[in-house]
Protein backbone atom coordinates (compact mmCIF):
# COMPACT_ATOMS: atom_id res chain seq x y z
CA UNK A 1 0.00 0.00 0.00
CA UNK A 2 1.15 3.05 -0.72
CA UNK A 3 0.55 6.28 1.39
CA UNK A 4 1.92 9.83 0.24
CA UNK A 5 3.52 11.91 2.04
CA UNK A 6 3.79 15.55 2.01
CA UNK A 7 4.36 18.45 4.15
CA UNK A 8 2.09 21.11 5.22
CA UNK A 9 0.16 23.50 3.29
CA UNK A 10 -2.00 20.10 2.70
CA UNK A 11 -4.48 22.80 0.77
CA UNK A 12 -2.84 24.79 -2.37
CA UNK A 13 -4.50 28.26 -3.71
CA UNK A 14 -3.40 28.63 -7.13
CA UNK A 15 -0.41 30.58 -8.39
CA UNK A 16 -0.25 33.88 -5.60
CA UNK A 17 1.57 35.72 -7.47
CA UNK A 18 -0.63 35.45 -10.49
CA UNK A 19 -3.84 36.13 -8.42
CA UNK A 20 -2.05 38.94 -6.57
CA UNK A 21 -1.10 40.97 -9.99
CA UNK A 22 -4.26 40.18 -11.77
CA UNK A 23 -6.13 42.24 -9.06
CA UNK A 24 -3.45 45.16 -9.51
CA UNK A 25 -4.22 44.95 -13.12
CA UNK A 26 -8.02 45.21 -12.40
CA UNK A 27 -7.39 47.93 -9.77
CA UNK A 28 -5.57 50.07 -12.37
CA UNK A 29 -8.32 49.96 -15.00
CA UNK A 30 -10.42 52.60 -13.66
CA UNK A 31 -7.64 54.99 -13.36
CA UNK A 32 -6.26 54.11 -16.66
CA UNK A 33 -9.59 54.96 -18.14
CA UNK A 34 -9.32 57.83 -16.71
CA UNK A 35 -6.33 59.08 -17.96
CA UNK A 36 -7.49 57.80 -21.04
CA UNK A 37 -10.71 60.43 -21.08
CA UNK A 38 -8.36 63.09 -20.31
CA UNK A 39 -5.04 63.02 -22.22
CA UNK A 40 -6.60 60.06 -25.38
CA UNK A 41 -5.18 57.18 -27.05
CA UNK A 42 -1.66 57.99 -26.20
CA UNK A 43 -2.22 56.50 -23.00
CA UNK A 44 -3.26 53.04 -23.83
CA UNK A 45 -0.70 52.81 -26.86
CA UNK A 46 1.87 53.25 -24.04
CA UNK A 47 0.35 50.41 -21.87
CA UNK A 48 0.24 48.08 -25.30
CA UNK A 49 3.70 49.06 -26.69
CA UNK A 50 5.15 48.55 -23.08
CA UNK A 51 3.19 45.59 -22.33
CA UNK A 52 4.35 43.65 -25.08
CA UNK A 53 8.04 44.59 -25.12
CA UNK A 54 8.34 43.72 -21.49
CA UNK A 55 6.35 39.89 -21.63
CA UNK A 56 8.74 39.50 -24.83
CA UNK A 57 11.99 40.66 -22.66
CA UNK A 58 10.92 38.63 -19.61
CA UNK A 59 11.10 35.53 -22.17
CA UNK A 60 13.63 36.03 -23.78
CA UNK A 61 16.18 36.59 -20.39
CA UNK A 62 14.80 33.65 -18.95
CA UNK A 63 15.70 31.63 -22.19
CA UNK A 64 19.06 33.13 -21.88
CA UNK A 65 19.37 32.03 -18.17
CA UNK A 66 18.18 28.72 -19.39
CA UNK A 67 15.06 28.70 -17.07
CA UNK A 68 11.57 27.83 -18.41
CA UNK A 69 9.98 30.96 -19.28
CA UNK A 70 6.50 30.14 -18.17
CA UNK A 71 6.08 30.29 -14.74
CA UNK A 72 7.70 33.69 -14.70
CA UNK A 73 5.75 35.27 -18.14
CA UNK A 74 2.74 33.80 -17.02
CA UNK A 75 2.53 35.42 -13.55
CA UNK A 76 1.74 38.38 -14.50
CA UNK A 77 4.50 40.39 -13.08
CA UNK A 78 6.09 41.95 -15.94
CA UNK A 79 3.04 42.93 -17.19
CA UNK A 80 2.14 45.19 -13.90
CA UNK A 81 5.51 47.02 -14.25
CA UNK A 82 4.93 47.90 -17.83
CA UNK A 83 1.68 48.87 -16.89
CA UNK A 84 2.86 51.06 -14.48
CA UNK A 85 5.69 52.33 -16.27
CA UNK A 86 3.76 53.39 -19.25
CA UNK A 87 0.91 55.60 -16.78
CA UNK A 88 4.23 57.65 -15.65
CA UNK A 89 4.75 58.32 -19.51
CA UNK A 90 3.97 61.33 -21.62
CA UNK A 91 1.02 60.03 -24.08
CA UNK A 92 3.05 61.23 -27.10
CA UNK A 93 6.55 59.59 -25.99
CA UNK A 94 7.86 58.49 -29.33
CA UNK A 95 7.36 54.78 -29.26
CA UNK A 96 11.34 53.90 -28.86
CA UNK A 97 11.45 55.50 -25.62
CA UNK A 98 8.80 53.60 -24.25
CA UNK A 99 10.35 50.53 -25.80
CA UNK A 100 14.02 51.40 -24.20
CA UNK A 101 12.34 51.99 -20.94
CA UNK A 102 10.67 49.18 -20.79
CA UNK A 103 13.26 46.78 -22.12
CA UNK A 104 15.50 48.77 -19.36
CA UNK A 105 12.95 47.58 -16.61
CA UNK A 106 13.18 44.15 -16.95
CA UNK A 107 16.30 43.11 -18.46
CA UNK A 108 18.27 45.67 -16.10
CA UNK A 109 16.60 46.14 -13.07
CA UNK A 110 14.47 42.86 -12.46
CA UNK A 111 16.29 40.12 -14.57
CA UNK A 112 20.09 40.62 -13.97
CA UNK A 113 19.43 40.98 -10.03
CA UNK A 114 17.66 37.76 -10.34
CA UNK A 115 14.51 37.84 -11.81
CA UNK A 116 10.95 38.46 -10.02
CA UNK A 117 11.77 38.58 -5.63
CA UNK A 118 15.04 39.98 -5.88
CA UNK A 119 15.16 43.36 -7.39
CA UNK A 120 16.14 45.80 -5.02
CA UNK A 121 14.61 48.53 -6.82
CA UNK A 122 10.88 49.25 -8.47
CA UNK A 123 11.31 48.35 -11.66
CA UNK A 124 8.76 50.48 -12.82
CA UNK A 125 10.14 53.79 -11.14
CA UNK A 126 13.66 52.97 -12.05
CA UNK A 127 13.08 52.58 -16.00
CA UNK A 128 11.06 56.06 -15.39
CA UNK A 129 14.26 57.71 -13.78
CA UNK A 130 16.13 56.14 -16.63
CA UNK A 131 13.83 57.63 -19.46
CA UNK A 132 13.51 61.03 -17.38
CA UNK A 133 17.49 61.46 -17.23
CA UNK A 134 18.13 60.43 -20.98
CA UNK A 135 15.57 62.07 -22.73
CA UNK A 136 14.66 65.64 -20.59
CA UNK A 137 13.04 67.10 -23.53
CA UNK A 138 10.45 64.33 -24.37
CA UNK A 139 9.53 63.42 -21.12
CA UNK A 140 8.37 66.77 -19.82
CA UNK A 141 5.95 67.20 -22.37
CA UNK A 142 2.60 65.79 -21.08
CA UNK A 143 -0.88 66.77 -23.22
CA UNK A 144 -3.18 69.06 -21.92
CA UNK A 145 -6.28 67.79 -20.87
CA UNK A 146 -9.11 67.33 -22.96
CA UNK A 147 -11.33 69.19 -20.47
CA UNK A 148 -9.11 72.38 -21.68
CA UNK A 149 -8.42 71.68 -25.30
CA UNK A 150 -11.93 71.03 -26.39
CA UNK A 151 -11.07 67.14 -27.41
CA UNK A 152 -8.50 64.53 -27.53
CA UNK A 153 -6.61 64.09 -30.39
CA UNK A 154 -7.99 61.04 -32.59
CA UNK A 155 -6.49 57.87 -32.52
CA UNK A 156 -4.71 57.89 -36.08
CA UNK A 157 -3.35 61.02 -35.28
CA UNK A 158 -1.87 59.80 -31.86
CA UNK A 159 -0.64 56.56 -33.71
CA UNK A 160 1.05 59.33 -36.29
CA UNK A 161 2.91 60.95 -33.28
CA UNK A 162 4.08 58.18 -31.62
CA UNK A 163 5.73 56.10 -34.35
CA UNK A 164 7.03 59.08 -37.00
CA UNK A 165 7.43 62.01 -34.18
CA UNK A 166 5.12 64.94 -33.18
CA UNK A 167 6.75 66.80 -36.06
CA UNK A 168 3.75 65.44 -38.17
CA UNK A 169 1.32 67.09 -35.67
CA UNK A 170 2.66 70.65 -37.04
CA UNK A 171 1.44 74.08 -35.14
CA UNK A 172 -1.24 71.81 -33.29
CA UNK A 173 1.33 70.07 -31.18
CA UNK A 174 2.37 73.38 -29.40
CA UNK A 175 -1.05 74.08 -28.62
CA UNK A 176 -2.08 70.86 -26.92
CA UNK A 177 1.12 70.10 -25.44
CA UNK A 178 2.66 71.76 -22.12
CA UNK A 179 3.94 70.89 -18.50
CA UNK A 180 1.94 69.14 -15.87
CA UNK A 181 0.62 71.16 -13.41
CA UNK A 182 3.07 70.23 -11.32
CA UNK A 183 6.13 71.43 -13.15
CA UNK A 184 3.82 74.30 -14.00
CA UNK A 185 3.51 75.51 -10.54
CA UNK A 186 7.34 75.34 -10.08
CA UNK A 187 8.34 76.82 -12.62
CA UNK A 188 5.63 80.25 -11.86
CA UNK A 189 6.98 79.69 -8.26
CA UNK A 190 10.56 80.13 -9.23
CA UNK A 191 9.32 83.43 -10.97
CA UNK A 192 8.35 84.52 -8.16
CA UNK A 193 4.48 84.88 -8.46
CA UNK A 194 2.06 84.37 -5.33
CA UNK A 195 -0.10 81.29 -5.70
CA UNK A 196 -3.67 83.37 -5.82
CA UNK A 197 -2.02 84.62 -9.32
CA UNK A 198 -0.61 81.55 -10.50
CA UNK A 199 -4.15 79.73 -9.38
CA UNK A 200 -5.72 82.38 -12.53
CA UNK A 201 -4.63 80.37 -14.85
CA UNK A 202 -7.21 77.99 -16.54
CA UNK A 203 -5.04 74.68 -16.12
CA UNK A 204 -6.41 74.65 -12.67
CA UNK A 205 -9.47 72.50 -10.83
CA UNK A 206 -10.42 72.81 -7.59
CA UNK A 207 -7.19 71.02 -5.68
CA UNK A 208 -4.61 69.77 -8.52
CA UNK A 209 -4.45 70.22 -12.00
CA UNK A 210 -8.15 70.21 -14.22
CA UNK A 211 -8.64 66.81 -15.41
CA UNK A 212 -5.20 65.54 -12.86
CA UNK A 213 -7.37 65.61 -9.79
CA UNK A 214 -9.92 63.29 -11.27
CA UNK A 215 -7.20 60.61 -12.40
CA UNK A 216 -5.97 60.82 -9.21
CA UNK A 217 -9.92 59.85 -7.53
CA UNK A 218 -10.10 56.61 -9.86
CA UNK A 219 -6.58 55.50 -8.73
CA UNK A 220 -7.35 56.01 -5.60
CA UNK A 221 -10.65 54.04 -6.04
CA UNK A 222 -8.55 50.94 -7.52
CA UNK A 223 -6.20 51.06 -4.61
CA UNK A 224 -9.07 51.18 -1.87
CA UNK A 225 -10.03 48.30 -3.64
CA UNK A 226 -6.66 46.37 -3.19
CA UNK A 227 -6.46 47.58 0.50
CA UNK A 228 -9.68 46.08 0.67
CA UNK A 229 -8.74 42.53 -0.82
CA UNK A 230 -5.79 42.09 0.74
CA UNK A 231 -3.45 42.82 -1.51
CA UNK A 232 -1.50 45.28 -0.12
CA UNK A 233 -1.68 46.90 3.42
CA UNK A 234 -2.95 50.04 4.48
CA UNK A 235 0.28 51.24 6.18
CA UNK A 236 2.45 52.29 3.15
CA UNK A 237 -0.20 54.53 1.43
CA UNK A 238 -1.82 56.00 4.76
CA UNK A 239 1.31 56.80 6.38
CA UNK A 240 3.06 58.39 2.40
CA UNK A 241 -0.26 60.33 2.00
CA UNK A 242 -0.53 61.57 5.65
CA UNK A 243 3.32 62.84 6.11
CA UNK A 244 3.39 64.34 2.67
CA UNK A 245 -0.21 65.96 3.90
CA UNK A 246 1.49 67.17 6.99
CA UNK A 247 4.98 68.36 5.63
CA UNK A 248 2.86 70.34 2.91
CA UNK A 249 0.64 71.64 5.43
CA UNK A 250 3.57 73.21 7.96
CA UNK A 251 4.52 74.88 4.94
CA UNK A 252 1.51 76.15 3.64
CA UNK A 253 0.60 77.02 7.10
CA UNK A 254 3.77 79.19 7.21
CA UNK A 255 3.16 81.08 4.13
CA UNK A 256 0.20 80.02 2.28
CA UNK A 257 1.44 82.46 -0.81
CA UNK A 258 4.39 80.59 -1.70
CA UNK A 259 3.56 77.13 -0.80
CA UNK A 260 0.61 75.51 -2.12
CA UNK A 261 -2.19 74.08 -0.72
CA UNK A 262 -1.62 70.65 0.54
CA UNK A 263 -4.65 68.36 -1.15
CA UNK A 264 -2.40 70.05 -4.54
CA UNK A 265 0.56 67.73 -3.64
CA UNK A 266 -2.19 64.90 -3.36
CA UNK A 267 -4.21 64.98 -6.50
CA UNK A 268 -0.97 66.44 -8.28
CA UNK A 269 1.67 64.45 -10.65
CA UNK A 270 1.92 60.53 -8.97
CA UNK A 271 1.03 60.90 -5.14
CA UNK A 272 -2.04 58.82 -5.30
CA UNK A 273 -1.00 56.40 -8.17
CA UNK A 274 2.57 56.33 -6.25
CA UNK A 275 1.34 55.53 -2.63
CA UNK A 276 -1.12 52.71 -3.54
CA UNK A 277 0.69 51.42 -6.71
CA UNK A 278 4.28 51.47 -6.66
CA UNK A 279 5.46 52.31 -3.37
CA UNK A 280 4.06 49.08 -2.31
CA UNK A 281 5.40 47.02 -4.35
CA UNK A 282 6.02 43.99 -1.97
CA UNK A 283 9.70 43.03 -3.61
CA UNK A 284 11.73 46.48 -3.02
CA UNK A 285 9.67 47.80 0.17
CA UNK A 286 9.43 47.42 3.62
CA UNK A 287 8.12 44.39 5.13
CA UNK A 288 8.11 44.50 8.47
CA UNK A 289 4.53 46.36 9.92
CA UNK A 290 6.56 49.17 11.53
CA UNK A 291 9.11 49.60 8.95
CA UNK A 292 6.14 49.95 6.46
CA UNK A 293 4.61 52.80 8.42
CA UNK A 294 8.34 54.52 8.37
CA UNK A 295 8.97 53.74 4.79
CA UNK A 296 5.65 55.22 3.58
CA UNK A 297 6.01 58.24 5.72
CA UNK A 298 9.68 59.20 4.91
CA UNK A 299 8.87 58.62 0.89
CA UNK A 300 6.06 61.32 2.13
CA UNK A 301 8.48 63.62 2.83
CA UNK A 302 11.02 62.93 -0.04
CA UNK A 303 8.48 63.49 -2.34
CA UNK A 304 7.49 66.96 -0.79
CA UNK A 305 11.11 67.82 -0.87
CA UNK A 306 11.89 66.48 -4.40
CA UNK A 307 8.93 68.45 -5.56
CA UNK A 308 10.07 71.60 -4.00
CA UNK A 309 13.22 72.37 -3.99
CA UNK A 310 14.11 69.88 -6.80
CA UNK A 311 14.27 69.97 -10.47
CA UNK A 312 12.51 67.40 -12.29
CA UNK A 313 8.53 67.75 -12.66
CA UNK A 314 7.51 65.15 -10.55
CA UNK A 315 9.33 63.25 -7.06
CA UNK A 316 7.36 60.26 -6.84
CA UNK A 317 9.82 57.88 -8.74
CA UNK A 318 12.88 59.21 -6.97
CA UNK A 319 11.91 58.83 -3.59
CA UNK A 320 10.04 55.50 -4.08
CA UNK A 321 14.13 54.81 -5.52
CA UNK A 322 15.86 56.46 -2.62
CA UNK A 323 13.82 54.60 -0.25
CA UNK A 324 14.18 51.50 -2.37
CA UNK A 325 17.73 51.60 -1.06
CA UNK A 326 16.53 52.43 2.79
CA UNK A 327 13.81 49.37 3.00
CA UNK A 328 16.70 46.90 4.42
CA UNK A 329 18.33 48.54 6.69
CA UNK A 330 14.59 50.04 7.70
CA UNK A 331 13.68 46.45 7.87
CA UNK A 332 16.66 45.27 10.13
CA UNK A 333 15.88 47.74 12.71
CA UNK A 334 12.30 47.18 12.90
CA UNK A 335 11.89 43.39 13.19
CA UNK A 336 8.74 42.14 15.26
CA UNK A 337 9.02 40.79 18.18
CA UNK A 338 8.63 36.71 17.41
CA UNK A 339 5.91 35.35 19.88
CA UNK A 340 7.01 34.41 23.09
CA UNK A 341 10.57 35.59 22.63
CA UNK A 342 11.81 38.51 25.67
CA UNK A 343 12.85 41.92 23.98
CA UNK A 344 16.23 41.28 25.33
CA UNK A 345 16.70 37.99 23.38
CA UNK A 346 17.02 39.73 20.10
CA UNK A 347 19.51 42.13 20.93
CA UNK B 1 62.44 31.31 -16.66
CA UNK B 2 62.86 35.48 -16.21
CA UNK B 3 60.53 35.26 -19.71
CA UNK B 4 57.94 33.61 -17.88
CA UNK B 5 57.95 35.86 -14.80
CA UNK B 6 57.58 38.69 -17.32
CA UNK B 7 55.49 37.47 -19.34
CA UNK B 8 52.93 36.64 -16.10
CA UNK B 9 53.87 40.23 -14.58
CA UNK B 10 52.30 41.37 -18.17
CA UNK B 11 49.30 39.53 -18.11
CA UNK B 12 48.26 40.05 -14.85
CA UNK B 13 48.63 43.80 -15.48
CA UNK B 14 46.41 43.64 -18.71
CA UNK B 15 44.07 41.41 -17.33
CA UNK B 16 44.12 39.20 -14.68
CA UNK B 17 44.53 41.96 -12.21
CA UNK B 18 43.46 44.93 -14.08
CA UNK B 19 42.98 47.76 -12.27
CA UNK B 20 39.57 48.79 -13.24
CA UNK B 21 38.11 45.88 -13.47
CA UNK B 22 39.91 42.91 -10.61
CA UNK B 23 40.86 45.35 -8.23
CA UNK B 24 38.50 48.25 -8.73
CA UNK B 25 40.97 51.23 -7.81
CA UNK B 26 41.13 54.31 -9.51
CA UNK B 27 37.26 54.41 -10.26
CA UNK B 28 36.94 57.96 -9.09
CA UNK B 29 38.81 59.06 -12.41
CA UNK B 30 37.26 56.32 -14.41
CA UNK B 31 33.71 57.36 -13.68
CA UNK B 32 34.16 60.84 -14.25
CA UNK B 33 35.93 61.71 -17.26
CA UNK B 34 35.10 58.62 -19.35
CA UNK B 35 32.34 60.79 -21.22
CA UNK B 36 34.06 60.14 -24.54
CA UNK B 37 36.63 57.94 -25.34
CA UNK B 38 39.31 60.66 -25.78
CA UNK B 39 39.18 62.07 -23.04
CA UNK B 40 39.69 58.28 -21.33
CA UNK B 41 42.68 58.07 -23.65
CA UNK B 42 44.01 61.12 -22.23
CA UNK B 43 43.36 60.41 -18.95
CA UNK B 44 45.02 56.93 -19.42
CA UNK B 45 47.78 58.21 -21.15
CA UNK B 46 48.81 60.80 -18.21
CA UNK B 47 48.40 57.79 -16.03
CA UNK B 48 50.50 55.47 -17.33
CA UNK B 49 53.30 58.03 -17.48
CA UNK B 50 53.10 58.41 -13.77
CA UNK B 51 52.96 55.00 -12.77
CA UNK B 52 55.78 53.97 -14.81
CA UNK B 53 57.98 57.27 -13.42
CA UNK B 54 56.67 56.48 -9.90
CA UNK B 55 56.90 53.28 -10.26
CA UNK B 56 60.69 54.04 -11.56
CA UNK B 57 61.88 55.86 -8.29
CA UNK B 58 60.10 53.86 -5.94
CA UNK B 59 62.10 50.53 -6.78
CA UNK B 60 65.20 52.35 -7.42
CA UNK B 61 64.98 53.77 -3.89
CA UNK B 62 63.40 50.58 -1.91
CA UNK B 63 66.99 49.50 -0.49
CA UNK B 64 67.37 53.15 1.26
CA UNK B 65 63.64 53.94 2.15
CA UNK B 66 62.97 52.63 6.04
CA UNK B 67 59.16 51.33 6.46
CA UNK B 68 58.60 53.47 8.53
CA UNK B 69 58.29 56.22 5.81
CA UNK B 70 58.01 54.79 3.08
CA UNK B 71 54.40 56.05 2.53
CA UNK B 72 55.21 59.74 2.73
CA UNK B 73 57.77 59.24 0.63
CA UNK B 74 55.91 57.41 -2.00
CA UNK B 75 53.20 60.11 -2.07
CA UNK B 76 56.12 62.87 -2.39
CA UNK B 77 57.10 60.77 -5.78
CA UNK B 78 54.29 60.30 -7.19
CA UNK B 79 52.75 64.16 -6.52
CA UNK B 80 56.04 65.14 -8.24
CA UNK B 81 56.04 63.42 -11.19
CA UNK B 82 51.73 64.36 -11.33
CA UNK B 83 52.63 67.76 -11.50
CA UNK B 84 55.40 67.25 -14.16
CA UNK B 85 53.08 65.73 -15.83
CA UNK B 86 50.33 68.30 -15.22
CA UNK B 87 52.30 71.18 -16.64
CA UNK B 88 53.34 68.90 -19.36
CA UNK B 89 50.30 69.00 -20.55
CA UNK B 90 49.16 72.18 -20.09
CA UNK B 91 51.98 73.18 -22.07
CA UNK B 92 51.65 71.15 -25.24
CA UNK B 93 48.05 69.47 -24.80
CA UNK B 94 46.09 72.75 -23.77
CA UNK B 95 43.03 71.85 -24.89
CA UNK B 96 42.20 68.46 -23.26
CA UNK B 97 44.15 69.76 -20.16
CA UNK B 98 41.42 72.16 -19.86
CA UNK B 99 38.71 69.12 -20.77
CA UNK B 100 39.96 66.99 -17.95
CA UNK B 101 40.58 69.82 -15.72
CA UNK B 102 41.22 69.06 -12.04
CA UNK B 103 41.20 64.79 -13.24
CA UNK B 104 45.14 65.30 -13.63
CA UNK B 105 46.27 66.97 -10.55
CA UNK B 106 44.33 63.90 -9.07
CA UNK B 107 45.79 61.62 -10.47
CA UNK B 108 47.57 61.90 -7.23
CA UNK B 109 44.86 60.37 -5.31
CA UNK B 110 44.58 57.06 -8.00
CA UNK B 111 44.85 54.11 -5.57
CA UNK B 112 46.29 52.07 -8.34
CA UNK B 113 49.42 54.00 -8.47
CA UNK B 114 50.03 54.09 -4.83
CA UNK B 115 48.60 50.31 -4.78
CA UNK B 116 51.53 49.30 -7.20
CA UNK B 117 54.44 51.74 -5.51
CA UNK B 118 53.17 49.45 -2.32
CA UNK B 119 52.32 46.21 -3.53
CA UNK B 120 54.80 45.68 -6.42
CA UNK B 121 57.43 48.41 -7.15
CA UNK B 122 58.86 48.26 -3.40
CA UNK B 123 59.66 44.96 -3.40
CA UNK B 124 60.69 44.38 -7.42
CA UNK B 125 64.33 45.18 -9.10
CA UNK B 126 63.73 48.01 -11.65
CA UNK B 127 62.93 46.29 -14.88
CA UNK B 128 60.22 44.14 -13.25
CA UNK B 129 58.66 47.07 -12.05
CA UNK B 130 58.73 49.22 -15.16
CA UNK B 131 56.92 45.88 -16.98
CA UNK B 132 54.29 45.96 -14.39
CA UNK B 133 54.06 49.78 -14.79
CA UNK B 134 53.64 49.27 -18.14
CA UNK B 135 51.01 46.55 -18.29
CA UNK B 136 49.10 47.68 -15.31
CA UNK B 137 48.66 51.54 -17.11
CA UNK B 138 48.09 50.11 -20.71
CA UNK B 139 45.46 47.76 -18.72
CA UNK B 140 43.75 51.00 -17.11
CA UNK B 141 43.90 52.72 -20.18
CA UNK B 142 41.82 50.26 -22.22
CA UNK B 143 39.07 50.14 -19.86
CA UNK B 144 38.91 54.11 -19.44
CA UNK B 145 39.33 54.18 -23.29
CA UNK B 146 36.25 51.43 -23.90
CA UNK B 147 34.15 52.40 -21.44
CA UNK B 148 34.78 56.24 -22.88
CA UNK B 149 34.25 54.61 -25.88
CA UNK B 150 31.20 52.71 -25.18
CA UNK B 151 29.63 56.13 -23.30
CA UNK B 152 30.37 58.12 -26.23
CA UNK B 153 28.46 55.80 -28.67
CA UNK B 154 25.67 55.32 -26.78
CA UNK B 155 25.35 58.79 -25.19
CA UNK B 156 26.04 61.18 -27.83
CA UNK B 157 26.19 58.97 -31.55
CA UNK B 158 29.81 59.69 -32.16
CA UNK B 159 33.35 57.97 -32.02
CA UNK B 160 36.83 60.12 -31.00
CA UNK B 161 35.28 63.17 -31.12
CA UNK B 162 37.44 65.82 -30.17
CA UNK B 163 40.29 63.28 -31.45
CA UNK B 164 42.60 66.47 -32.41
CA UNK B 165 42.87 67.71 -28.54
CA UNK B 166 45.19 64.06 -28.41
CA UNK B 167 46.68 63.58 -31.92
CA UNK B 168 46.59 67.14 -33.31
CA UNK B 169 45.37 68.63 -36.46
CA UNK B 170 45.95 65.23 -38.65
CA UNK B 171 42.87 63.28 -36.65
CA UNK B 172 40.19 65.90 -37.27
CA UNK B 173 38.51 63.55 -40.06
CA UNK B 174 38.66 60.65 -37.87
CA UNK B 175 34.94 61.33 -35.76
CA UNK B 176 32.67 58.81 -36.87
CA UNK B 177 29.13 60.21 -36.15
CA UNK B 178 25.53 58.55 -36.30
CA UNK B 179 24.28 61.91 -37.45
CA UNK B 180 22.11 64.84 -36.45
CA UNK B 181 19.29 62.15 -36.40
CA UNK B 182 20.81 60.57 -33.28
CA UNK B 183 18.69 61.90 -30.22
CA UNK B 184 21.09 60.74 -27.60
CA UNK B 185 21.35 58.75 -24.48
CA UNK B 186 21.86 61.58 -21.73
CA UNK B 187 22.15 59.37 -19.00
CA UNK B 188 25.23 57.11 -20.45
CA UNK B 189 27.39 60.30 -20.42
CA UNK B 190 26.34 61.12 -16.89
CA UNK B 191 27.51 59.60 -13.80
CA UNK B 192 25.12 56.69 -13.91
CA UNK B 193 26.37 55.20 -16.85
CA UNK B 194 29.75 55.21 -16.05
CA UNK B 195 28.24 52.77 -13.47
CA UNK B 196 26.35 50.75 -15.38
CA UNK B 197 28.89 50.39 -18.48
CA UNK B 198 31.57 49.77 -15.80
CA UNK B 199 29.27 46.76 -14.37
CA UNK B 200 28.65 45.47 -17.53
CA UNK B 201 32.41 45.72 -18.42
CA UNK B 202 33.24 43.54 -15.28
CA UNK B 203 29.90 40.92 -15.96
CA UNK B 204 31.65 40.80 -20.04
CA UNK B 205 35.38 39.94 -18.28
CA UNK B 206 33.92 37.43 -15.67
CA UNK B 207 32.18 35.53 -18.75
CA UNK B 208 34.84 35.24 -21.19
CA UNK B 209 37.20 34.18 -17.90
CA UNK B 210 34.54 31.42 -17.29
CA UNK B 211 34.18 30.27 -20.87
CA UNK B 212 38.71 30.17 -20.85
CA UNK B 213 38.44 27.79 -17.81
CA UNK B 214 35.79 26.11 -18.78
CA UNK B 215 37.55 25.14 -22.13
CA UNK B 216 40.72 24.73 -20.29
CA UNK B 217 39.12 21.94 -17.71
CA UNK B 218 37.80 20.34 -21.19
CA UNK B 219 41.02 20.54 -22.60
CA UNK B 220 42.32 18.67 -19.89
CA UNK B 221 40.21 16.29 -19.17
CA UNK B 222 40.01 15.16 -23.06
CA UNK B 223 43.63 15.46 -23.15
CA UNK B 224 44.26 13.05 -19.76
CA UNK B 225 43.23 9.61 -20.69
CA UNK B 226 45.25 10.02 -24.18
CA UNK B 227 48.32 10.94 -22.61
CA UNK B 228 47.83 7.81 -19.59
CA UNK B 229 49.36 4.85 -20.44
CA UNK B 230 46.96 2.05 -20.98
Amino acid sequence: MHFPITSSPHLQGGNAIRSVMGQVLLALVPGTVALWWYFGWGVVINVALAGVTAVAAEWLVLKLRKRDPWPAVSDLSALVTAWLLALALPPLLPWWQTLVGSLFAIVLVKQLFGGIGFNPFNPAMAAYAFLLISFPADMTHWLQPSVLTGENLPLQETLQAIFQGTAVLGAQWDAISGATPLDHMRTELSRNLMISEIRQSPVWGDFGGLGWEWVGNWFLLGGLFLIWRGVISWRIPVSMLAALLLIAGMFWAVDPQTHPFPAFHLFSGAAILGAFFIATDPVSASTTPRGQLIYGALIGLLVFAIRTWGGYPDAVAFAVLLMNMAAPTIDHYTQPRVFGAREEDHG
Amino acid sequence: MADIEYRRITLDGLWHNNQALVALLGLCPLMAVTNTLVNGLGLGLATTAVLLMSNLSVSGIRHWVRAEVRLPVFVMIIASFVTAVELLMNAYFHELYKILGIFIPLIVTNCAIIGRAEAFASRNPISASAVDALSIGVGFTLVLSVLGGLREFIGQGTLFAGAPLLFGDIASSWELSLGEEYPGVLLAILPPGAFIGLGFLIALKNIIDKRLSSRAVEVTAATAPAGAPS
